[in-house]
């Protein structure tokens, strides 16, 4: 018996050996790009799952062989981004501001990869010499936010709205930043009640924070905290208040609880920014996408649950703030009752 | 039973448990409409198909070496210290802090000392739950996983405030000086090759911990009472010492595991979005191992191995990396089932019946 | 006493056994009558218990056949086994410790309510119907935790009857129970003969066996030395049957020459674990040359008592001294150095640590001192030396010193720890329930080497359930009832009758005491 199980063991090992060369066949020259995803992972139906549309539709409308791997840890973004770089794709992406460090190191190693990261840039100075494979991709989450302020602000009947973030740092206060400048350009009376969860990925503690705001009497609560959100639209929809999706279309999570959804086209970067990286003449710089670029907007209307009134209010808005009539506060500390006030 | 033991008998089981994990795995991989010969080809490839592969994979056995030895040592006084993953993180922090605030000191004292401070960061954590347990019976599992949070939340609030790297915005420690960076012996092959000394460190801490357990009154005692508390007090040993010791030198291993992963791989404190898992997966090492110091080396490297690999599956293969997940869940399962399985597994008990001496009452 | 009828229900011929290294079985023969209660006897590792689980299948015969009820049989598993009306009592009750009297019994066969949902009532009414059928009263809620081992035991015969079963397999149960307990045991199982039930009782305790039993069956190293009608023996020829030499159920031993006191009780007052007062009042002394017995029903304060001269438990006042040295709670350890050496009550609790291997128990008291460890790191060849010579010396049967003690029987772990004590050059030793659970040939080797000590000129402190055993070792006798020492009184004063008076707390010696009021 022992001596037939070494049999089957060495049979496996050997089958696991000789047969990857059939797995691994050449295939026709077309452009090859994959992604890393930081420790937030697939699955998040919001910014991770937004750029896996992009990286689809690279694969469904052009026929691009994509492939991509979701990190265990921090230490992991150096590692995968050389593995994918080694098995020979043209174009990495880096999903999030966390794999920064990662792809500046990777990108030196690679000059003839091309890698691109989302929420990041560096500088022109990097652009220019040890970083001319890159394209930083950023968004103007203010603006989208901005946005999903006013809906709320038309949309509360209690003057109690909620921001929940993921964890405390520039890119997500921007969407506080654009969310409270918003609320407070229909009505400075409103109260706001923040909170920074500490994660991305935990609806448990989105749910629980939620829950508290709308203890406090909170009726529109939006987000940015990737999966962490998911518990907040769960919280609003077992307690009939209204929830706000960010990154992605989340109208889908529950069709009657979310307003509307801060829609950060991540997968307009990717899609757009491959097809960047792809061109001969290709550039290092970083690519600013706002509602003048149409990066970042509200849901279609499909998707829309607010009023007309508000959706209107919203949309006149937008266009003033396209057309660059209006600049939204970046920083939280930036927005005051006073300077959004009309 | 201990008489005609042949050394590989306790290799039966987790042998087995492996080969029906990855079998399993391959079904599964099936049914997701994966091929497994590839998903598995990519995990081997991916691991060891080239020096830098394997070098990355040496970086994730590393951690787990620690964090199974962490957990062996408390298990061994009959503690379970699920409070690795939180004294990791501490140690990852105090490491960080004295990587770059003790700049200047010349390398033979740098090194140490950012250890030290990884370890003394991960005792101090362990030793919370253990002084509460020793003190007013709190059991020491609900104390270590509150540690394993308040670590978290406090490293988040650590590198975006006092320890934030004023050259950015981002969540990061600054680099920590180059005296306290763990040598990356083969960067002379390129900078790309990570491993470093920390490796040689997990060995070490092998030998000591099985010369601590075996060879020591500390570890005759800690071990005593892991087995039968009441005997050893009736023996006259001093069982909360022994269990406060155990704790401590579990903790600050988890911790030395943070410490080698900020000194020899990251060089700075990345901000977490969550439980990184490297103390929890050391439970799985040490149980795999069966709480053996050096049985930890090799269940370490399996599971460093299915981590580092459940990436490159994915990247090369496409397969989901919950797939492993799942491997490496059948393995603990039947591992911990041991009594059960040899049970069910037809022709098994036959084999394991061959190895049992007569019982004890016959 | 029912006459047996003559048609054998089960006959067991020619069973050999053999583990790798150890012939278990070797052509033993068995044969069971109808009706009748069937003593299975032997030393601990004689065969009894390999015999008995090939025939409820958890082992299968190399070689040889069983016949119940005159029809050969394949016995291959415990399903088997219970399909032909084979039911076993273990030794360790395999009860769910949360569950009820009623849960526990119909457990795997519950009856169903819809066809989901388990039917409680219909299922206490069963479970009552046959309790009352076989005279065996249980509370059918009462949770297993909550009840005595006694009351477990009776549950688990329940079980074994309501799956059918005819034969009764009693694997050493009155081991774990009181005297009171077993006389209660003994009723059942006369009565469930009575109803024509067969019983296979094993056991190594003689006086039991002859009480109980039609017919013995002796069992030495393997193989059947005889079946004889218990009235037609006595203890001293299954004695040797069982160990295969004439065997000293009472040590000869000579009259003591007692010296001076040297361990001394003063007034002493120890709590139990619930903090209510367990020991009262006790004073008490022991000469060197001589063995004092404290007798006693078990849980009138001897364990508690025995634990706070150890060093074990606090006492809340009192003196406890050793030639004029104060040891009153002192740790554990400083009572060890101060030459008290300990044989406690409870040995896989206390005595060993069962997953240690017979070195590592060896050391168990001295691991931290020289020879054995210097500077913190032990030093396993001297302690493996040593523990080689206390087996050698002790005869503790083990293949070497490697072995884990939880595979050795009961008495070589007993023996282990006698070895260990004794071999500390003690002054005093106090000896718990020193022979417990050991079969006759190991309560005379204790019992020995309690008497060479004490010709030594140590002093000895011997706690015993066992009046046999407190008579066979005293040269004083002291009866503790509810936490007080009602008399002590010289072995040649004392018979069986009046230490059960005293022990039932009806005769008080210490009329002087309570005279004064003392301690009432």
């Amino acid at each position: 018996m022992r001596k037939s199980s070494v049999r089957v063991l060495a049979l496996i090992l050997g089958l696991l050996m000789v047969l990857p060369a059939a797995g691994f066949a050449a295939e026709p020259v077309k452009p090859r790009v994959a992604i890393v995803f930081d420790v937030g992972g697939l699955g998040d139906q919001s910014f991770n799952d937004a750029a896996y549309v992009g990286l689809m539709r690279l694969k469904d409308e052009l026929g691009y062989d994509v492939g991509y791997v979701e990190s265990r840890t921090p230490s992991d973004y150096e590692p995968n981004l050389t593995m994918l770089a080694r098995e020979g794709y043209d174009v990495i992406w880096g999903i999030g501001f966390l794999l920064e460090d990662a792809i500046r190191k990777v990108a030196i190693q690679y000059p003839e990869t091309k890698f691109g990261i989302i929420d990041s840039a560096y500088s022109d100075e990097e652009y220019a010499t040890s970083l001319q494979n890159v394209l930083g991709v950023l968004f103007k989450e203010h603006e989208g936010s901005f946005l999903m302020g006013v809906l709320a602000a038309e949309t509360t009947k209690t003057n109690t709205v909620g921001f929940i973030g993921g964890i405390q740092i520039p890119p997500i206060e921007r969407f506080e930043a654009g969310f409270k400048a918003g609320v407070w350009s229909v009505d400075p009376n409103i109260t706001i009640i923040t909170n920074y969860t500490g994660a991305f990925d935990d609806p448990a503690k989105g749910k629980a924070a939620t829950d508290s705001m709308i203890r406090r009497k909170a009726d529109v609560v939006f987000h940015a905290a990737g999966g962490t959100g998911l518990g907040m639209i769960e919280s609003a929809e077992e307690q009939g208040v209204w929830a706000i999706g960010v990154d992605s279309d989340q109208h889908h999570v529950a069709p009657n609880t979310v307003l509307n959804s801060m829609i950060k086209w991540v997968d307009v970067g990717v899609y757009e920014g491959t097809l960047m990286m792809l061109e001969p003449d290709f550039k290092a710089h970083t690519m600013v996408l706002g509602l003048a670029e149409a990066g970042v907007g509200l849901a279609p209307a499909e998707s829309n649950n607010a009023s007309p009134e508000a959706t209107a209010k919203a949309l006149e808005w937008a266009e003033k703030i396209a057309a660059g009539e209006f600049v939204v506060p970046e920083f939280p500390s930036e927005v005051s009752k006073a300077v959004t006030q009309k | 039973m201990t008489t005609n033991k042949k050394w590989w008998q306790p290799l039966a089981i987790p042998i087995i448990a492996i080969i029906l994990g990855l079998l399993i795995g391959a079904v599964l991989m099936l049914l997701t409409g994966a091929n497994p010969i590839a998903g598995y080809a990519a995990l081997l490839r991916g691991s060891f198909g080239s020096a830098i592969d394997f070098s990355e994979t040496l970086i994730y056995i590393n951690p787990l070496i620690f964090t199974g030895l962490s957990i062996a040592v408390a298990y061994s006084a009959g503690l379970f210290n699920i409070g690795a993953e939180g004294q990791i993180i501490v140690g990852m922090l105090a490491s960080a802090y004295a990587g770059y605030a003790f700049a200047g000191l010349p390398r033979l004292l740098h090194i140490p000392i950012t250890l030290l401070f990884g370890m003394g960061a991960g005792a101090l954590w362990a030793a919370v739950p253990g002084y509460l347990k020793a003190k007013f019976g709190v059991h020491e599992v609900v104390n270590s996983i509150m540690m394993n949070y308040i670590a978290l939340h406090l490293s988040h609030y650590l590198v975006t405030g006092p320890l934030q790297d004023p050259k950015t915005t981002l969540p990061y420690s600054p680099d920590i000086a180059p005296t306290a960076r763990l040598w990356r012996f083969l960067s002379p092959f390129g900078d790309h090759f990570r491993v470093n000394t920390g490796i040689f460190i997990a060995i070490l801490a092998a030998i000591l911990v099985y010369w601590l357990l075996y060879k020591t009154t500390t570890g005759y005692e800690i071990r005593a009472v892991g087995f039968n508390a009441d005997s050893a007090r009736y023996a006259g040993m001093d069982t909360s010492s022994a269990m406060a010791k155990a704790m401590l030198i579990s903790g600050s291993l988890a911790g030395l595991a943070g410490a080698v992963q900020v000194m020899g791989v990251q060089f700075k404190f990345l901000d977490l979005f969550g439980f990184e898992g490297f103390g929890f997966d050391g439970i799985a090492v040490a149980l795999v191992a069966k709480n053996n110091p050096f049985g930890i080396l090799a269940s370490g490297f399996l599971f460093g191995t299915l981590h580092r690999g459940s990436q490159t599956m994915q990247a090369m293969a496409g397969v989901p990396k919950e797939t492993i997940g799942i491997v490496q869940a059948v393995i603990i399962f039947i591992v911990a089932m041991e009594g059960l399985v040899q049970g069910w597994i037809p022709g098994l008990e036959k084999i394991t019946s061959l190895f049992k001496k007569k019982e004890a009452d016959v | 006493m029912v006459s047996p009828q003559n048609t054998p229900i089960l006959e067991m011929t020619g069973i050999t056994k053999r583990f790798p290294g150890v012939l278990a079985n070797d052509n033993v023969n068995f044969t069971l009558k109808k009706g009748e209660i069937h003593a299975l006897l032997g030393e601990n590792g004689a065969g009894k218990s390999t015999l008995m689980k090939i025939l409820y299948g958890l082992y299968q015969a190399d070689s040889g056949t069983i016949k119940i009820d005159g029809k050969l049989e394949n016995i291959r598993e415990p399903n088997d086994a219970l399909k032909l009306g084979i039911g076993m009592v273990h030794q360790h009750f395999m009860l769910i410790p949360q569950f009820t009297v009623v849960e526990n019994l119909v457990l795997g066969s519950e009856p169903k309510r819809g066809g989901l949902f388990m039917d409680l009532n219909e299922a206490t009414k069963k479970v009552l119907a046959v309790s009352e059928q076989y005279g065996l009263a249980i509370d059918p809620n009462a949770k297993i935790m909550n009840i005595s081992v006694g009351m477990q035991q009776r549950v688990e015969i329940l079980k074994a009857l309501m799956r059918g079963a005819d034969i009764l397999v009693l694997d050493e149960p009155t081991a774990v129970l009181t005297p009171q307990e077993v006389s209660e045991l003994f009723e059942v199982m006369e009565n469930l003969r009575s109803l024509g039930k067969s019983i296979i009782f094993i056991s190594h305790k003689l006086k039991e066996v002859t009480a109980i039993s039609d017919m013995v069956t002796v069992i030495r190293r393997g193989r059947t030395i005889g079946s004889v009608a218990s009235s037609e023996t006595d203890v001293n020829e299954l004695a040797r049957m069982m160990v295969g030499r004439d065997v000293d159920l009472v040590v000869q031993k000579d009259p003591a020459k007692p010296g001076a006191e040297m361990f001394k009780i003063e007034n002493l007052h120890v709590p139990d674990d619930r903090h209510l007062p367990a020991v009262s009042g006790v004073s008490l002394s022991v000469r060197a040359g001589e063995i004092v017995g404290v007798a006693g029903v078990d849980g009138n304060g001897q364990n508690e008592l025995a634990e706070a001269i150890t060093g074990m438990r606090k006492a809340t006042s009192g003196k406890i001294t050793l030639n004029g040295q104060d040891l009153t709670n002192l740790s554990s350890r400083k009572v060890f150095e101060s030459k008290v050496v300990h044989i406690p009550a409870d040995r896989h609790r206390h005595g060993l640590v069962s997953d240690f291997s017979v070195a590592e128990n060896v050391v168990l008291r001295t691991y931290y001192k020289p020879p054995f460890s210097e500077k913190s790191v032990l030093h396993w060849d001297v302690i493996k030396e040593e523990a080689r010579k206390l087996i050698e010396e002790y005869d503790v049967r083990t293949p070497n010193e490697d072995v884990a003690c939880s595979s050795l029987s009961g008495g070589n772990q007993q023996k282990v720890i006698i070895a260990r004590e004794l071999s500390q050059e003690p002054e005093f030793i106090v000896a718990a329930q020193p022979t417990r659970g050991l079969d006759v040939g190991a309560i005379e080797f204790v019992h020995r080497r309690l008497i060479d000590a004490r010709d030594a000129g140590k002093a000895v402190l011997v706690f015993s359930l066992e009046l046999d055993e407190i008579l066979a070792l005293s040269d004083r006798i002291a009866v503790m009832y509810e936490g007080e020492i009602v008399g002590i009184i010289d072995r040649d004063e004392a018979t069986e009758e009046k230490l059960g008076l005293m022990m039932a707390g009806v005769v008080n010696h210490n009329q002087k005491n309570v005279a004064a009021g003392g301690e009432g």
